[in-house]
């Protein structure tokens, strides 16, 4: 996923959130955890690994508080051909 | 089955709760205070004759047939004008009035061509009736006096033909097109015998400002307008109830048939969301589901270069099948996903996401109204607890002010604007809030109060300007606000929009609309009795989407304007299906009734129901879905009755996404544009052809029934079933009907709904559960769904799309009338005829300074791209403002708009893009080598 598209997507959020002052961070977190495909935020923890670069402090520091997926992805449908 | 004929009563149903008591011909009969004579004639079971009569219009008492005896009255009143007294005692059948309306019919009849065995009518002629019902068996004054025989007809409107020599001059249409619809195209003109059925000023019906809605042929007692398929095939012998498959208002409809054949559709009186009106599309435009351009066999290809080649459903579906296992096993579980169709069935809809749930075993399942509503589904739910307007559309008609924003209704959702008007033209007052002058803003008989014409992306602005004015001024309904909603969140919310810098002073010069208009605005909806919102896509496209509807919400909250009738928040819903699509499931995050799949309560009900553990993640939105194709992590997808290629923004980006993939399954009616870039194709079935139940904008559930087989040898139910049967889902269902039971097991919003259900109440508006059993027409009527209304801070940021030297003006889209969203359905129908092009409208002032003429080709031009199409030079838009429509592939409007979206739900920002706009020669390279593109894609191999 484009690094500069997830870091737009993710200010943008952080835009809506940021009247909520301390509480903000986990909103935001919170919205993408809701929101985005853990493909998602993987490619963007990656960003983050990498600095960042682009994130404004909010989000930043709502990614602070993502984590990578930890549930397993469930099988396609146990009866199919595999 | 029979052909369905509703009663006619003579006269609208009055409304009242006092009951009056009167004899009719020795039978007594009890009937409301207002009610006619000849309706409460009918009601006890005795007809009296008429022809001027119906009872979708007013009494006009002119044809003088329904005369009757009244005791203690002199003379022989129309029992159509009469209103019953208490104790009246009424003779509706004696020698005298025989005489009298014997007299009246020789006189219709002298000027009447008596050719009714080649009439079209063919019997379905209330004038034929009455001559039966009156005993009409000579006419003493001969047929060679003065008359109007050879008055020449009316052909020009395609769809239905006026006949003025078969006219009796009742005034039914032109009634039907004042009280009706509200266009007021029609009107009587001369004087005596020369009275004339004129639209407009003498034009034809095409060049008047006829909309073809087909009122006035409905109610015409003759064959003087009648449909011209009618006249071609003959009368209909039996019919079906339906629901109409183009926009949100959902109105139902009678199929009416011969063999398998639809002769017309007529809009059915009992139709809980038209009662009986339609616009020219539902009525009208249905062409398209026999149209040559249907694709009926499978077919596959191996590149998207490659021509298709028909084959079996068993290959095709194998296909699919093995494909999307292929990849699953090459790339990974979440490498596939499917997208629904607002315009399928909610069984069908239910089906695809169990099937993306379910058999692929992730939840990359979206829908078209990521592109639409999103934003709605987020912003309500936040603020009320759910995610669907609040009212019924008769809610209208209790309505004192009326807040159109971002919509336009007439247009998008005409029956609903004919609703609006009646109670416009009854006295409510209007204020739309839109950069373009929509109809409502001024049209016969409707003037709006306020136009606040506001700049393109300066909504949230806008609404925090409104809500500071109520805040500030003292307007907050604070009963309200105190018992219903959250004190704290308002607290917040309330000081926010207090701020100065939200004043509409402060605001003004960003929206370009004066702070006095905003502040008379404001006051009028927050003082001007029962305040209702209706908003649209102006609303919702844009990278403050969510936002806006958020800010709505907060509004309608603060002055109280929630829970009864005549208020509320109504997202117009653009297809007839979106608010169904929703509900059932298809966003990527939810299960259907809105629950999020991390949720395990939720999840367990469909893991119990479904018999395997699902995804407890969100899967990918449409956008994200082919940021993923292009970044490598998606391969394959199926998507069901939607054509993304034309309909979502940024074509190229699109284009992109879709070529990436190893295998793209397209099911629809016609080979449309995302199909160029698909693999399989499956022919999906038209609204006729199947069985199942669609969702309009009021929350209704109407039933679709199958008047015809399927074409392709598939309703697209069952090929959703095929491809889980081929992928090893052991599923059985043998009817929709099934499939909603399995809704109703596991969503509470749908407990109660059931196809016997819907058959027994026509129609029901969910939540349809113990505590509501026959539907919820309002809701959050004593609590919000949340418990307390919560009010959110809406703080306004420009879009970074911005105006500047290259590109000047801001370009936003719409709909118009005549054509649907792609227009895959009505570009192969003859409403062509009025939109056979999108145009793009520009202000004489920006035409002039660029040297454009009406008419001329121009190009437009944004950051992601141009196309080229002719101007129309209109006052319509601002200066500063360009706009066009979408439905014309060729146009490839999409091409311009950006990839910006909405914050919360990607929703598309297609309201506003910065563009330039100059003269052109014709298309672009672009559009040129598309169209030379398409027609490579679509090569067809003839089977072996």
């Amino acid at each position: 996923m484009s690094a500069d598209r997830l870091v737009t997507m993710a200010n943008q959020i952080g835009l809506f959130f940021a009247h909520r002052g301390e509480q903000a961070p986990e909103l935001i977190a919170k919205h993408i955890r809701q929101y985005w495909d853990p493909r998602m935020r993987s490619a963007m923890l990656a960003h983050f690994a990498e600095g960042g670069a682009g994130l404004d402090p909010l989000p930043r520091a709502a990614i602070e508080l993502l984590t990578p997926r930890t549930t397993p992805r469930a099988e396609p449908s146990p009866t199919a051909p595999r | 089955m029979l052909m369905l004929k509703e009663p006619d009563h003579g006269t609208p149903a009055a409304r009242s709760d006092r009951m009056v008591s009167v004899t009719v011909d020795g039978f007594a009969v009890s009937v409301p205070e207002g009610t006619s004579v000849m309706r409460a004639a009918s009601l006890a079971g005795i007809q009296v004759p008429k022809l001027c009569a119906t009872d979708s219009l007013d009494a006009f008492g002119s044809c003088r047939l329904c005369l009757v005896e009244i005791e203690g009255r002199a003379g022989t009143p129309a029992s159509c004008t009469t209103p019953v007294v208490e104790g009246m005692v009424v003779t509706t059948q004696n020698d005298r009035l025989a005489r009298l309306r014997r007299g009246v019919m020789e006189l219709y009849i002298s000027d009447h061509p008596l050719d009714c065995l080649t009439c079209a009518a063919n019997g379905d002629c209330e004038l034929q009736d009455m001559a039966g019902a009156v005993g009409l068996r000579e006419v003493r004054y001969g047929m060679e006096g003065a008359n109007h025989f050879d008055t020449a007809k009316d052909e020009s409107n395609p769809y239905f033909a006026f006949d003025p020599a078969k006219c009796i001059v009742c005034s039914r249409c032109v009634r039907a097109c004042e009280e009706v619809q509200g266009t007021f195209a029609l009107t009587i003109e001369g004087r005596g015998f020369d009275s004339v059925v004129s639209p407009s000023m003498g034009e034809s019906f095409l060049q008047s400002e006829c909309v073809s809605c087909g009122a006035c042929v409905q109610a015409c007692p003759t064959a003087t307008l009648i449909e011209k398929s009618v006249i071609e095939v003959g009368q209909p012998e039996h019919s079906i109830i339906t629901t109409c498959a183009y926009c949100g208002v959902g109105c139902s409809f009678k199929a009416e048939m011969r063999g398998e054949e639809v002769i017309r559709m007529v809009p059915y009186k009992d139709g809980g969301a038209n009662h009986g009106h339609s616009c020219v599309k539902g009525r009208f435009a249905w062409g398209y589901t026999t149209h040559r351009d249907r694709i009926l066999k499978p077919m596959v290809r191996e590149r998207i270069t490659d021509p298709w080649r028909e084959t079996t459903w068993e290959e095709a579906i194998g296909r699919v099948a093995d494909g999307f296992r292929r990849i699953q096993r090459e790339y990974g579980v979440g490498a596939i996903g499917g997208i629904t169709s607002s315009r399928c069935t909610n069984e069908e809809t239910f089906l695809m996401q169990k099937l993306v749930r379910a058999g692929f075993g992730n939840n990359n399942i979206d829908t078209c109204a990521r592109v639409c509503h999103s934003p709605t589904g987020y912003g309500l739910s936040t603020t009320f607890g759910t995610s669907a307007g609040t009212q019924n559309f008769d809610s209208v008609e209790h309505a004192d002010v009326v807040v159109v924003m971002g919509a336009n209704p007439t247009d998008a959702h005409p029956v609903f604007a004919s609703q609006l008007k009646r109670r416009l033209r009854a006295g409510a007052k209007l204020i739309v809030i839109d950069p373009r002058r929509i109809d409502l803003v001024r049209m016969p008989h409707v003037e709006a109060a306020f136009h606040l014409a506001l700049r393109p992306g300066t909504n949230v602005a806008m609404l925090n300007a409104l809500a500071h004015v109520i805040v500030t001024e003292g307007l907050v309904d604070e009963p309200f606000v105190r018992e219903r909603c959250d004190g704290e969140a308002f607290a917040d919310w309330a000081a926010f929009v207090a701020e100065p810098r939200n004043s509409p002073e402060a605001v003004a010069p960003l929206t370009g609309v004066p702070a006095e208009l905003i502040r008379g605005a404001a006051r009028l909806y927050a003082t001007g009795g029962n305040g209702a919102i209706y908003y649209g896509l102006g609303v919702t496209e844009h990278t403050q989407g969510t936002t806006a509807v958020i800010a709505i919400a907060n509004l309608a909250m603060a002055t109280g304007n929630i829970g009864r009738p005549g208020v509320g928040v109504n997202p117009m819903r653009g297809q007839n299906n979106v608010q169904g699509s929703c509900d059932m499931g298809s966003f990527p995050h939810e299960f259907s009734g809105y629950r999020h799949v991390a949720n395990p309560e939720v999840r367990g009900i469909f893991e119990r129901e479904w018999g395997l553990s699902l995804d407890p993640e969100p899967g990918l939105r449409i956008p994200n879905m082919l940021d993923a194709a292009i970044d490598g992590s998606f391969k394959g997808l199926y998507i069901q009755g939607e054509d993304i290629a034309q309909s979502d923004p940024d074509t190229r980006h699109i284009i992109a996404g879709l070529s990436a993939m190893e295998l793209v399954v397209v099911q629809d009616l016609f080979l449309n544009e995302t199909a160029n870039y698909a693999h399989v194709f499956l022919p999906g079935s038209t609204f006729l052809e199947k069985d199942g139940t669609f969702i309009n904008a009021e929350r209704r559930i109407g039933m679709v029934r199958r008047a015809v087989r399927p074409k392709g040898g598939m309703a697209d139910w069952e090929i959703t079933l095929a491809i889980a049967h081929a992928l090893g889902c052991d599923w059985h269902y043998s009817h929709p009907s099934e499939i909603m039971d399995e809704i109703a097991r596991t969503t509470p919003t749908f407990a109660g709904v059931s196809f016997a259900k819907l058959d027994e109440l026509g129609s029901i508006q969910w939540p349809c559960n113990d505590a509501a059993p026959t539907g919820t027409p309002v809701m959050h009527q004593d609590h919000f769904v949340r418990g307390k209304g919560n009010f959110v801070v809406t703080e306004f940021f420009p879009t970074d799309e911005r105006t500047g030297p290259r590109f000047p003006l801001l370009l936003t889209t719409g709909r118009i009338l005549t054509q649907y969203n792609v227009g895959a359905q009505t570009r192969r129908t003859d409403n062509t005829v009025w939109h056979g092009e999108d145009r793009l409208e520009v202000h004489p002032h920006d035409a002039e300074q660029r040297g454009i003429r009406d008419g001329d080709w121009v190009r437009l031009e944004s950051r992601a791209g141009a196309t080229s199409l002719r101007a129309q030079v209109t006052e319509r838009v601002a200066p500063g403002v360009v706009y066009t429509t979408f439905h014309h592939p060729t146009t490839q409007a999409n091409v311009v708009t950006t990839d910006y979206s909405d914050w919360a739900t990607n929703c598309p920002e297609y309201k506003v893009t910065a563009v330039q706009v100059s003269r052109a020669n014709g298309p672009t390279e672009w559009q040129e080598s598309y169209r030379a593109h398409s027609e490579t894609s679509r090569r067809i191999l003839a089977a072996e």
